[in-house]
């Protein structure tokens, strides 16, 4: 059904993987008497090492935002385990999660929501650092740092988020990820709110903050384009499940699972002629998925 | 932790402030809180204000007309009017705050709770709630009354029980709309406490509402209070309004003066509480609506914005005489402000389509694509201005060029028989409360003046064109029944049903899926070569544009910076803007390399776009 | 369907029994003098303890409360304590002035009320001013302050209706919608101000859908988009008002009955706890939450019919 690049991870350089998640399940309960409950995600296996891009790419509703809720403690995990520089924080409580929010953060897809309106953003980054205990003196100093860092001018402390464009939003919410230096960043869909240019801008500074600071990514998206500039490595999802895996090249150029071969001819280029053939491309695939389908059925 | 309680206290009071001075500036907000400080004076300093005590009865002197040493006359035992109003006065309020105080101790917590957690706690508080909201209040209080005695503040102690539910409903719908909100969850992750997230991040959202929805139960406290009262089921040595009212009652035939007297105390009280609740509303919805537009971050590219006219314009298209079937000459959008300027969202913009042919409209958020192809439809927002230009359909102007607003009666002709629209949004724009079959019959009836039975074959014939596998089961579906690509393709149906000879799509394939856009940008350009109709694209992907359209037109900033053929656009783009938008694609970039900036992280050209914004 | 109407006619049951409960446990604190008070000043301590022996008063609280239900789920609610009416029987002669009262005007609110509502939230311009503006006054004036307006101008001063309204069963027609018409128009403009800004905003929310814009383009008449699809939208919203109108209304008229005289359950409810007379409080608090009950389920129905999704699941 799938292929798997490499061995099955967990199994051999447990040492080296930074995060390493195998065969977990995601199961929400529903509402009702002896229900069964949604699965959400079935027998999930991947790992990063430290400095590596893992792309998470798959349609709407097919549980790859929910992987990288359920790395965070954000998504009930019913089976499996995730293990995270060699601690396994499948069900993390409130205090190891605490310790864990140094190494392990988060950038959301909507920088409209991902930052409370009412607070300013000087006190949005600093509030990592306040329950990692800093004094509020080194707080202001580290947020002058973020705000440089991802090329924020610095009389952004005292102004609130509204006052700021789509873009600028996520560099905040990107120098709240970055604030404790943590080893691994999931990103869920940061840059699919953004315009073009925008989303072109913001990717950048993805790479050059990985290139400073040797920063790992879980980087989720449902554009095959950005998974593909941003990633090492791909992983691809499909109805809660992984369905192939391999390098960002193996994937995005001679891929074997039919989804994934489908993704890719699917997405249009801006140009009308290879576009044209892009699309006899995609038509051909279909009528031999049909076939095969039809084959086999 | 504690520099976090003091960080959100600084910024609550600057919120605060801002709220406060616009209460001031309104004047309506300025009169209620004269009122109520007046009556606030009136109960503080009754002792010095008031001749007389309250219960203080002169019985040679009853009913007393206003005048001497009765400010206000006397009632029919001789007591004092003025005077006891005054101490009515603090009665009155203190008892109106004792009742919110006891519904928001009561119904704020458990809104909190029952918000965040759910689950058991929340079931239960629903419960009760729906209990007590389905208890007639007086009946309530007056069973109340007969089992504890008549006191005003145990009544009022009851009443603030019963309407406890307000404040917990208010709470936990407010708790439930931020609890899953991200930055919650980036809280989360952050390792915050339920309790800090709760004061920090879920507290600040409830608390103006809290503020507004006291300000109007103080009313309605006092208006039960006093009809208890009323009723002569209040404590009579008490003087208080509605015991006054009642007095004044039995008294109707002999001095009807006396009842104006606290009626009127009532009615300002009430009023200017109410007054204060709105006016708390509209400033805080100002300083929401106001400031997102100005600073130029309209959420989701809702509020479009035009940077000034700099350098030369960018028309490129001839508008002559030529014949065209939607010709835009010079066209601008606006839409005025509050300090009568008018915000151009669309400047000196021109094209041209022509049957059988699709011109893609491609721009970012803000560009002023969107309401381009709004104002040929004639579905611009009711507030927009069309400041300059016109609008011809066929010959004939849908937009005159002396014109402020689309005409709706010229294009009432066409929207709908020869001009159609494909939505963005496949969901949002089916009404949810009829069958599938039944919006795609009904302006089929209304245009084509076809019968019902003829419609639906047509329809069914339609979806099946669209390529719907099962069109009879589709046609009797509810919108939340089938998919998003399905809608897709119903609203797609809708569009071609009136055999329309201009389609408009306002990014048609953006909420889809990407394989699923493909599907639907086939189906649109077969459709399209199959009818011979029209089309204007509007979409921030050159892919699609490159997919399906034959000209382009770029815009930026309500400006329109560059059109043509499709090839020459994407090729060799003219304009600097063209290029960047292109050379943001990552379509064969090399990964892993810098897109825009060349290493260094401060990536100047998206502020320098923004800081003109 | 009727799995739907079964389930909630269940929950309603349990809701009047705990509301009996509570009730009773209520009452019983209010019940130490009751026997005394039945008798008189001059009643000996022997008649007075012979009393409450025969009300049942020297039981206790449990006893008394699964006596009384025992009898109430029969139907009988036992007798008046003063007067020895059966309580059923004092309720069901009253019933019908308080609810003719109540549904005549939720009615007239209802219909002036979604009009104006529309009118304002479509117009704009004037007719949303005023109707924006009605609602403070409205809100201000609460409606037995209303109600005392009436009475003192139209009864008092000007005559022109009867000051207090007894409504014998000989009166004619003509008689009873005279002695009606002030008490409704009291209830009915204070109802009227409130819901029409709510409906107002409910119908605005619903002209702002994206759908609205696509019917338009589609050739629809903006009549019919009104009509047909935006009412129908926003009157869950509206229902939700008027309910809640229609429960406040069923405690506000106790003082508007008193206002004019009109012999209703008012007037019933303001005497019995007054005096304390158990069973017939009991009877008015459980006549009232059925009421409501029924008119809450109806609610429910009407929206589960409006809306495809409700009806679905």
């Amino acid at each position: 059904m799938t292929r798997t690049q490499g061995k099955p991870s967990g199994v051999e350089n447990q040492g080296e993987n930074l995060l390493t998640v195998s065969g977990v399940d995601v199961e929400y309960p529903l509402k009702g008497f002896r229900r069964k409950p949604f699965r959400a995600l079935t027998d999930i296996n991947i790992h990063i090492k430290q400095g590596e891009t893992l792309g998470l790419v798959g349609e709407s509703g097919s549980g790859k935002t929910t992987l990288g809720r359920a790395i965070l403690g954000l998504a009930p995990i019913s089976r499996g385990s995730v293990v995270f520089e060699g601690n396994d924080i499948t069900q993390a409580g409130r205090k190891q999660r605490r310790s864990l929010g140094r190494d392990l953060q988060v950038v959301f897809q909507d920088p409209y929501t991902s930052l409370n309106p009412s607070l300013q953003i000087g006190d949005i980054l600093a509030e990592p650092l306040g329950v990692q205990g800093k004094s509020p003196d080194a707080a202001r100093k580290r947020v002058r740092e973020l705000l440089d860092q991802v090329g924020l001018p610095s009389d952004a402390i005292n102004r609130l988020p509204r006052e700021f464009s789509g873009g600028q939003r996520q560099r905040v919410a990107i120098a709240r990820a970055l604030a404790l230096s943590p080893k691994l960043i999931v990103c869920d869909e940061p840059v699919s709110a953004l315009d073009l240019s925008t989303q072109a801008v913001v990717l950048d500074l993805f790479l050059q903050i990985q290139r400073d600071t040797g920063v790992s990514y879980l980087f989720v998206s449902h554009d095959l384009d950005v998974v593909r500039h941003i990633s090492h490595r791909v992983a691809v999802m499909y109805h809660g499940e992984i369905v192939e895996q391999g390098t960002s090249e193996q994937v995005t150029r001679d891929p074997q699972h039919p989804y994934t071969q489908r993704l890719l001819l699917a997405s249009p280029v801006p140009d009308p002629d290879r576009q044209a053939k892009r699309r006899n491309d995609r038509h051909e695939l279909l009528a031999a998925q049909r076939l095969t389908a039809a084959v086999t059925a | 932790m504690s520099q976090t309680v003091e960080l959100t206290g600084q910024t609550g009071t600057v919120v605060r402030s801002s709220v406060v001075k616009k209460i001031v500036k309104n004047p309506l907000g300025l009169l209620a809180l004269a009122i109520l400080a007046v009556m606030v004076g009136l109960a503080v300093f009754a002792n010095f204000l008031a001749p007389f005590d309250e219960n203080f009865a002169n019985i040679g002197k009853t009913l007393a007309a206003p005048g001497g040493e009765n400010l206000l006359g006397t009632d029919s035992v001789g007591r004092d009017v003025w005077s006891r109003l005054v101490f009515g006065a603090r009665t009155t309020l203190l008892s109106a705050l004792l009742c919110a105080a006891v519904a928001i101790a009561i119904g704020l917590p458990a809104g909190l709770i029952g918000g965040y957690y759910g689950g058991k706690f929340d079931a239960a508080a629903n419960w009760v709630t729906n209990v007590l909201m389905s208890l007639p209040g007086i009946i309530v209080l007056l069973t109340v009354r007969a089992a504890m005695g008549p006191s005003v503040w145990i009544s009022m102690v009851a009443f603030g029980i019963l309407i406890s539910p307000g404040y917990f409903r208010l709470t936990r719908t407010a708790v439930q709309s931020v609890r899953n909100e991200l930055y919650v969850d980036a809280a989360r992750v952050a390792g915050l406490s339920d309790a800090a997230i709760i004061s920090r991040h879920i507290f600040s959202v409830v608390r103006a509402p809290i503020i507004i929805q006291t300000s109007m139960i103080c009313g309605v406290a006092i208006a039960i209070q006093s009809g208890l009262e009323f009723l002569g089921l209040g404590d009579p040595t008490v003087a208080t309004w509605g015991v006054m009212l009642n007095e004044g009652f039995k008294n109707v035939y002999l001095n009807p003066l006396l009842l104006v007297w606290p009626a009127a105390a009532i009615g300002l009280t009430i009023g200017a509480l109410v007054l204060l609740g709105n006016a708390i509303r509209d400033a805080l919805e100002d300083a929401d609506k106001i400031k997102a537009p100005k600073r130029g971050t309209g959420a989701a590219g809702a509020a479009e914005r035009v940077r000034p006219a700099q350098g030369a314009s960018g028309s490129a298209v001839e508008t002559g005489t030529e014949h065209h079937l939607v010709k835009v000459s010079h066209l601008g959008v606006g839409y005025p402000q509050a300090d009568g300027s008018v915000k151009k969202v669309v400047d000196d913009v021109s094209f041209h389509v022509d049957r059988g042919e699709v011109l893609g409209i491609v721009g970012e958020s803000g560009s002023g694509k969107s309401q381009t192809a709004f104002s040929i439809l004639g579905l611009l927002p009711e507030a927009a201005r069309i400041v300059a230009g016109s609008i011809q359909f066929d010959g004939k102007y849908t937009v005159a060029p002396t014109d402020d607003r689309v005409s709706q009666t010229r294009l009432s002709e066409f929207r709908g028989k020869r001009i159609s629209y494909i939505p963005q949004e496949p969901m949002s724009n089916l009404d949810p409360a009829f069958t599938i079959g039944h919006q795609l019959v009904t302006p089929m009836v209304r245009v084509l003046k076809i019968s019902k039975a003829e419609a639906k074959e047509r329809a069914l014939k339609l979806l099946d064109d669209v390529g719907i596998r099962f069109p009879e089961k589709t046609f009797n579906a509810y919108p939340h029944e089938v998919s998003g690509g399905m809608a897709q393709r119903v609203l797609i149906a809708g569009a071609i049903s009136c055999e329309p000879d201009l389609i408009i799509a306002d990014e048609p394939t953006t909420a889809l899926d990407v394989t699923v856009q493909a599907d639907v940008l086939d189906l649109i350009r077969d459709l399209q070569k199959r009818l011979n109709v029209g089309v204007i694209l509007v979409t921030h992907n050159f892919g699609v544009v490159a997919d399906l359209c034959d000209r382009v037109a770029v815009m930026q900033n309500g400006r329109l910076v560059e059109d043509g053929p499709v090839r020459e656009i994407l090729r060799n783009p003219k304009d600097p803007y063209t290029r960047k938008l292109l050379g943001s694609m990552l379509e064969g970039k090399e990964p892993m390399t810098m897109l825009v900036s060349t290493g260094a992280p401060a990536a100047k050209p998206e502020d320098e776009k923004e800081a003109v914004l | 369907m009727l799995n739907f109407i079964l389930k909630r006619v269940g929950a309603g049951v349990v809701v009047l029994a705990a509301i009996s409960f509570f009730t009773y446990i209520l009452l019983y604190f209010s019940s130490t003098n009751i026997a005394r008070n039945i008798l008189g000043e001059y009643a000996s301590q022997e008649q007075v303890a012979a009393k409450e022996i025969e009300l049942g008063l020297d039981q206790p609280l449990l006893t008394r409360f699964f006596d009384w239900a025992r009898h109430a789920i029969t139907g009988d609610f036992g007798t008046s304590w003063f007067n020895s009416e059966s309580v059923v029987q004092a309720i069901t002669t009253r019933l019908p002035i308080t609810l003719t009262l109540v549904v005549v005007s939720i009615v007239c609110i209802a219909v002036v009320a979604t009009l104006l509502g529309m009118a304002a939230a479509v117009k704009r311009g004037w007719i949303d001013r005023l109707v924006q503006g009605a609602a403070v006054v409205g809100d201000a004036i609460p409606n037995f302050v209303l109600g005392i307006i009436l009475v003192t101008i139209f009864a008092i001063q000007l005559q022109l209706f009867p000051a207090t309204s007894s409504i014998a069963p000989d009166s004619g027609a003509n008689a009873w919608v005279l002695s009606m018409t002030l008490p409704v128009i009291a209830l009915v403009i204070n109802g009227v101000t409130s819901s029409a800004q709510q409906i107002r905003s409910a119908v605005i929310k619903q002209l702002e859908k994206d759908y609205v814009r696509t019917l338009r383009s589609r050739g629809i008449s903006e009549r019919e988009i009104l009509f047909k699809h935006v009412l129908r939208s926003a009157a869950p919203a509206g229902l939700t008002v008027l309910s809640l109108q229609f429960v406040g209304m069923l405690g506000g008229v106790v003082i508007i009955e008193q206002i004019f005289a009109l012999p209703g359950m008012g007037a019933l409810a303001v005497q019995s706890t007054t005096m304390g007379d158990i069973p017939l409080v009991m009877g008015v608090v459980l006549y009232t939450v059925i009421i409501v009950i029924i008119v809450n389920l109806l609610v429910d129905l009407i929206n589960g019919w409006l809306n495809p999704k409700v009806r679905v699941s």
